[in-house]
């Protein structure tokens, strides 16, 4: 029985050895780059950091590993900090954020000998989004402030229906979470600028800009702060009033690169020391009008010409 | 006469090869048994010395009495606040209901495949639960953000779906599986005989169950419990995906809260190595392991009084 198996499988397993080795003949010339192909850039490297930069560092690095085949980039979004930390500790190549890094994360790097080096990409504008059945249209960044640390928590206060306000933020990780509390929270721009304002201990942290994004989707009570890239049809945009006397204006990629729109921001790389090599031909590709293509394409803002 | 000497020698001497070989095994696998019991504690030392290590230090800048009743955790500010309290009130409060909710259900769910179900169901049922238990936790957040929150939310008429008892939800129907499948094989081990006095004293079923099979059977569900309450102290996806994640302490178990595993999730990726916030974190860590430290060891002891109660 069993040497009678043994023969009928014999064949089998010649057939398949005999297979594999013609289909590995198959593939080799494939696996090599063509020919055409006038790159001769090769290697690997990892991008980490903000959750709002990752859909547009990820069509870049498409793109780029499309137009040579001997690069291979990660890219993560786990949110700016752990970006910048990781740039600190050593553990990624490039660092995307959606915030400058501060003074004392300059201190931490220093003290590694890590010496972070800046590029600005491309900017954003933060978009305030509500559920599209909410009534509000406009805000003003005092209103903002004032539903973010939870001293307004009704709708009814800023024109709506009389409806809880439900604050969503992102946590900690999110470099948005630390614009947003610097320009909007603490209202960096304006006369009323106070810096021990802090959000509210009812606004809920959430894990990543989707969940929120979904949740004030299916959810008339929320709002929710995102980069405009992730801002959809599910969700209505808020225009933003920088005081009271000033013009109502919705977030755009016009209106954040004609400066109307109050709260845009940049977004950044940063490399530890000037980039080199094959980083350096990825950076420039994606400060290249090619590049800023693909930042309009994505929902960003190019970078002033 | 020689060669009839011979062969019972040659047997003997190999059986004694035999043995000896076997003797060399046995050590070898008694050496490797060793081993592996000693790797354990070498982990678990290891763990508890970085734990201490990591996360005592934040004691030199957050004395312990604000670290743990303060109700400020603003880790990225400058300067940054760490007061735990709502995590740990969060912690507490999930765990709690979680528990609450799962333990009548699986109890009552292992006795009826223990002891009514007709062993065809029993046999087909029990294996489908345990698959429950192989369900990522990634995928329990997901459907708590999906189904459960939206039904949460307009159930209680909340502001929100995301809140604690949303999360506690998800996690009792994470426990069910080890609840169920532990205390079904404990109640499957009571003797039958204890069974069959019962009914020979005219017990009805239900007060089998109920006063003799679950009695004797309570080491084992203790056992099941804790193991149930261990999963809800623990788990991080689910409740960072569906608790809503508010820094205030918690009132009511329908308010949005952060627990300490989540926290921990939810800031661990920014803190730098040897930073305030990593070694806070750290803290959190440390105090979660005591916690579960003492639900073992609290569930040891009730175990302990159990096997006593029964000696007697």
């Amino acid at each position: 029985m069993l040497t009678s198996m043994k023969k009928r499988l014999l064949p089998l397993m010649l057939i398949l050895a005999v297979s594999l080795v013609f289909a590995g003949c198959g593939t080799t010339p494939t696996t090599t780059p063509a020919p055409t192909s006038t790159s001769t850039l090769s290697g690997s490297f990892n991008i980490i950091g903000s959750n709002t930069v990752t859909p547009l560092t990820s069509v870049w690095s498409e793109n780029f590993m499309k137009a040579n085949r001997g690069v291979s980039i990660a890219v993560s979004g786990p949110g700016s900090g752990v970006g910048i930390a990781s740039l600190i500790d050593g553990t990624t190549d490039i660092c995307q954020a959606s915030r400058a890094i501060s003074a004392k994360e300059m201190d931490q790097a220093k003290a590694k000998g890590v010496n972070p080096y800046e590029i600005k990409v491309a900017s954003d504008a933060l978009s305030v989004v509500v559920n599209p059945a909410n009534p509000v249209t406009e805000l003003t960044i005092v209103q903002l402030s004032a539903i973010y640390t939870n001293k307004i928590t009704n709708w009814k206060e800023v024109g709506g229906n009389d409806m809880p306000i439900v604050a969503l933020s992102r946590d900690t990780n999110s470099g948005t979470h630390v614009f947003f509390k610097e320009h909007v929270v603490q209202m960096a721009e304006l006369p009323s600028k106070d810096t021990k304002l802090e959000y509210g201990n009812k606004v809920q942290m959430l894990p990543s800009t989707e969940e929120g994004v979904s949740q004030v989707a299916g959810n008339p009570n929320t709002i929710f702060y995102a980069g405009l890239g992730y801002v959809n049809d599910s969700v209505k945009a808020i225009a933003i009033k920088k005081t009271a006397g000033d013009a109502a204006v919705k977030p755009s990629v016009t209106t954040a690169l004609d400066g109307t729109y109050p709260i845009s921001r940049p977004l950044f790389y940063y490399t530890n020391g000037a980039p080199t090599g094959v980083m350096k031909s990825y950076i420039d590709y994606c400060l290249s009008a090619e590049g800023q293509e693909e930042v309009m394409k994505a929902g960003f803002v190019p970078l002033a010409k | 006469m020689q060669q009839i000497d011979a062969a019972p020698a040659a047997a003997s001497a190999s059986r004694e090869g035999l043995r000896r070989r076997l003797r060399l095994g046995e050590r070898v696998i008694e050496g490797w048994i060793f081993l592996a019991g000693l790797l354990a504690i070498v982990v678990l030392l290891g763990i508890i010395f970085i734990l201490l290590k990591e996360g005592l230090p934040i004691f030199a800048h957050t004395p312990p009495w604000e670290f743990f009743f303060g109700t400020r955790w603003y880790p990225v500010s400058d300067p940054p606040t760490f007061g735990i309290a709502p995590f740990f009130v969060s912690t507490l409060m999930v765990t709690l209901i979680s528990t609450a909710v799962a333990v009548p259900i699986g109890v009552a769910c292992a006795a009826y495949l223990s002891e009514v179900a007709p062993p065809k169901v029993s046999e087909t049922v029990k294996p489908i639960i345990e698959i429950l238990a192989g369900i990522p936790s990634v995928m329990m957040g997901f459907i708590g953000l999906a189904l459960l929150s939206p039904f949460v939310q307009s159930l209680f008429n909340l502001n929100t779906g995301l809140c604690g008892l949303t999360a506690a939800i998800m996690l009792s129907f994470m426990s069910l599986p080890i609840i169920v499948s532990v205390s079904e094989d404990a109640l499957h081990a009571v003797p039958r005989e204890y069974k069959e006095a019962s009914y020979a004293l005219g017990a009805t079923k239900w007060e089998t169950i109920w006063h003799v099979c679950i009695p004797a059977a309570l080491s084992g569900i203790a056992a099941a419990v804790m193991l149930g309450v261990g999963r809800a102290i623990g788990e991080t996806m689910t409740v960072l995906m569906v608790a809503g994640g508010a820094l205030a302490v918690p009132v009511s178990p329908t308010d949005p809260m952060t627990t300490m595993t989540a926290a921990i999730a939810s800031g661990i990726g920014n803190a730098v190595r040897g930073g305030l916030q990593y070694q806070a974190l750290f803290a959190v860590g440390l105090i979660l392991f005591i916690l579960t430290l003492a639900v073992n060891i609290f569930a040891d002891r009730v175990l302990e009084r159990q096997k006593r109660k029964f000696a007697r």
